[in-house]
């Protein structure tokens, strides 16, 4: 039981910091450090300009996707020394927020399942940060129940034409690439009927909608495909193989999306250690507030040890074990609570959401409009809880109206 | 980093889980609970044979000279079996008191026979209904005599030693306040067993009229020495708790495996399955926040005091809420004195309460990460 690196791991941490140290753009420190939600502000300068830049530094010197293999852009590190890397990145990660889903699903998925020619072309430029990708996933229609989307692909001579809608997809707007999924068959069970495409996202009959979101901001789109033709070397495994390809992409995502999350205790604990209550004691003193904050406190660092396990499992050579599941869970319904806590404190004042005006910037409020979202993407709390029920406790699936019944015969509202 | 058991401690702990299983079934637990016996005897003295209550005891005292690491794996399983014996009392408070603050002298004549199950000892400190504090220890040490009442103490009824708070300089403050060694066995003891939510940890009230004690540690040391054992265990009482947790999850989890109702397994249901799914993640936070007790515990880190006040509150809420939900899991079934689930519920409210309720603890985890971040 110690938090030692293996001399391996020593070494590989000094080489990352002492590049890091010497490369890293020191003058958006200030502003990376401040990084919170909604995205990043750099004094003036384009986010997306600065992000490439790093990206292609990193890429140049061998330091970008560092697990992939090295043919295709990455390192061929294993998964502690990418853990290392990001704990040397420290906040200069908060650059990379527009590749996570790229490096982390599409890439992956490409790499499992797409043409050697098209991942020798493609995904250098991703790890150097020249591509932006998306992932083409939720329908209006499909959502938790994925396997439900309606996205037709039908064959056209040697290739397909694409019709229909996707919604929720992240950063569509300034993505190059996707990675698409269809159905292909709809007379055949909803999960054996889909195939898997990966397309530039300027291809013709393509629209992209932002989606102007409950808090006001726009990160995800609505993307409309209107005979949409794609040649069959665009294909990502087989015909009607287009469940099994994007099971890769989402057990990335999971991967990507949870580690890490702060449950939000150290802004609620800053925040009421000078907060003065109306009996005139500061609210870290108050009993109520207290046994509040000792929840959340030990959520935190329940996850920051949580995550700590996983990594000691990397570091042996192991697997993470799936207690690593609960990550977006915990800090999702945290970061709400407190976010609702914080403005119950601030009173009357609680409403103004002007940085200017409001208790640390306004941070509470954004928290408070963002922060259902982080209980809904990337697999809602609901469906997260089915997953530690079904798959690390055992039980049996949900009863389901759809088992056995072909695509085209399911109900619908 | 290697924040893990090692492999040698794991296997420690499933000799510990083949030990308990074998001589520590619920029926054994049933037997305390039900009978006039007050604790598991056999369990006892096997527990002091197999060197499991010395684990954490220096050999030259008797102990196998293992650490807390090995100490925190068998409180797991001791935990998880509900064993019916006074471990916390005598070792997670009384031993580890006495290898902190007790003379060489004590240290040579309790230790060993501490960590054999010959002698069994507790802490007897509350006095008054609410936290234990300086203000409300009343009893008064006079010329290497005791005089006034400690209840509820854990295990009072069948220890043969106690480390005692007592007063030995009048007025309300922790500079009036040291720690006592008594034997319990003498005439100036009078004790009453108390009926509790959880018989199958035995309790008692105790009397002491000038009965004959002496200090362990300095004199005006008491309340920092008691504090700092509290800490010690809670970490130790966490692992009892984690242990109880995952054995209460895996009761609910194995029970809606088995039920059938409206034609269906009830685990299929989303209603149970994310109930369990709840549990499962209070139990993991619980226990990576226990594993990073055990590592403050076992390098003696200056985190020791937060590491352990956010376990204790960490695990006291997850055993709390697996053992309570456990019975929702088993319905009507649940709630029958034949099924075992009350059997972890009581011991789950008994834990929560026994070192001092999560109010203070939750309290002393602020106050703890206030002056860290102050430092």
């Amino acid at each position: 039981m110690n938090f030692d690196d293996t001399p391996h791991e020593a070494a590989f941490r000094a080489e990352a910091r002492a590049w890091i140290d010497a490369n890293a753009p020191k003058h958006l420190l200030p502003h990376l450090e401040k990084a919170g939600f909604g995205g990043i502000e750099l004094g003036g300068l384009d986010p997306m300009k600065e992000a490439k830049a790093w990206q292609k530094k990193k890429y140049d010197a061998g330091w970008a996707c560092l697990h992939w293999p090295k043919e295709y852009g990455g390192r061929g590190a294993s998964p502690i020394e990418r853990v290392i890397w990001n704990q040397e990145e420290g906040p200069y990660g908060a650059l990379s927020g527009s590749f996570i889903i790229g490096h982390g699903m599409c890439g992956p998925t490409v790499m499992d399942w797409g043409p050697e020619e098209a991942k020798r072309e493609l995904l250098p430029r991703l790890a150097a940060g020249e591509d932006i990708w998306c992932q083409l996933f939720s329908e209006p229609a499909g959502g938790s129940d994925l396997a439900g989307l309606r996205t037709k692909a039908e064959r056209d001579g040697d290739g397909w034409v694409i019709n229909g809608q996707k919604i929720w997809t992240s950063g569509a707007h300034y993505s190059q690439w996707g990675i698409l999924i269809t159905r292909t068959d709809p007379d055949v069970l909803k999960h054996k009927g889909l195939t898997m495409f990966f397309l530039r996202m300027d291809t013709p009959g393509v629209r992209i909608v932002p989606i102007k979101q409950a808090n006001g901001q726009s990160g995800f789109n609505e993307v409309y495909f209107d005979n949409v033709r794609l040649p069959d070397s665009q294909r990502l495994g087989g015909v009607g193989e287009g469940w099994k390809v994007s099971l890769t992409t989402l057990m990335n995502e999971r991967l990507s999306i949870g580690s890490g999350m702060s449950a939000g205790f150290p802004d609620i604990f800053e925040f009421c250690k000078e907060l003065e209550l109306a009996d005139g004691t500061l609210a870290i003193n108050d009993r109520g507030v207290r046994s509040k904050l000792a929840e959340w406190a030990c959520r935190q660092s329940g996850l920051k040890y949580t995550g700590m396990r996983a990594i000691s499992a990397l570091s042996r050579g192991e697997n993470p074990g799936p207690e690593n599941s609960i990550g977006k869970l915990v800090a999702g319904s945290s970061l709400q609570e407190i976010a609702m806590f914080a403005l119950d404190l601030q009173g009357q004042s609680g409403a103004i959401s002007d940085p200017k005006l409001a208790a640390m910037t306004a941070k509470f409020q954004a928290q408070l409009l963002r922060s259902p979202a982080t209980r809904v993407e990337g697999g809602t709390d609901e469906i997260l809880r089915n997953i530690i029920g079904e798959r690390v406790l055992g039980l049996p699936d949900d009863m389901r109206a759809d088992k056995g019944i072909a695509f085209n015969k399911i109900p619908t509202a | 980093m290697d924040f893990e058991f090692s492999a040698e401690q794991q296997q420690l702990k499933e000799q510990a889980r083949r030990y308990l299983a074998d001589k520590c079934p619920t029926t054994a637990v049933r037997a305390i609970l039900e009978g006039s016996e007050p604790f598991d005897r056999a369990l006892w003295q096997g527990l002091g044979e197999m060197g499991f209550l010395g684990a954490a005891i220096p050999e030259e005292y008797g102990g196998l000279g293992l650490g807390y690491l090995e100490l925190c794996v068998i409180a797991e399983e001791l935990g998880r079996a509900l064993a019916p014996v006074p471990v916390s009392s005598s070792i997670f408070l009384v031993a580890e008191i006495l290898k902190a603050a007790g003379s060489e002298e004590q240290k040579q004549r309790w230790l060993p026979r501490l960590a054999s199950g010959e002698v069994i000892g507790t802490l007897a400190s509350v006095e008054a209904t609410g936290s234990v504090r300086p203000s409300n220890v009343a009893l008064s040490a006079k010329g290497g005599t005791l005089t006034g009442a400690k209840s509820p103490v854990l295990d009072g009824d069948i220890a043969d030693i106690a480390i005692v708070l007592a007063r030995h300089a009048p007025g309300k403050d922790a500079q009036g306040l040291s720690l006592y060694l008594v034997d319990l066995n003498q005439s100036g003891i009078e004790r009453t067993v108390l009926d509790t939510i959880d018989p199958s940890r035995s309790q008692a009230k105790i009397a002491f009229k000038d009965a004959a004690a002496e200090l362990v540690g300095a004199a005006g040391e008491g309340w920092r020495l008691y504090e700092e054992a509290l800490d010690r265990a809670a970490i130790l009482t966490g692992f009892e708790q984690i242990g109880g947790a995952d054995k209460a999850l895996e009761m609910g989890r194995d029970y809606a495996l088995q039920r059938f109702a409206f034609g269906r397994a009830i685990g299929s249901f989303q209603a149970i399955k994310h109930m369990l799914a709840d549990m499962y993640v209070s139990a993991t936070l619980a226990r990576s926040n226990g594993y990073f007790g055990a590592y403050a515990l076992s390098t003696g880190s200056a985190d020791l005091a937060e590491a352990a006040a956010t376990m204790r509150v960490s695990s006291t809420k997850a055993f709390q809420h697996c053992a309570k939900n456990n019975i929702q899991v088993h319905g009507g079934m649940g709630f029958t004195w034949a099924m075992d689930c009350h059997l972890f519920y009581r011991r789950s409210n008994l834990l929560a309460v026994s070192l001092g309720g999560l109010n203070e603890w939750e309290d002393k985890l602020i106050d703890r990460l206030r002056a860290k971040n102050a430092a």
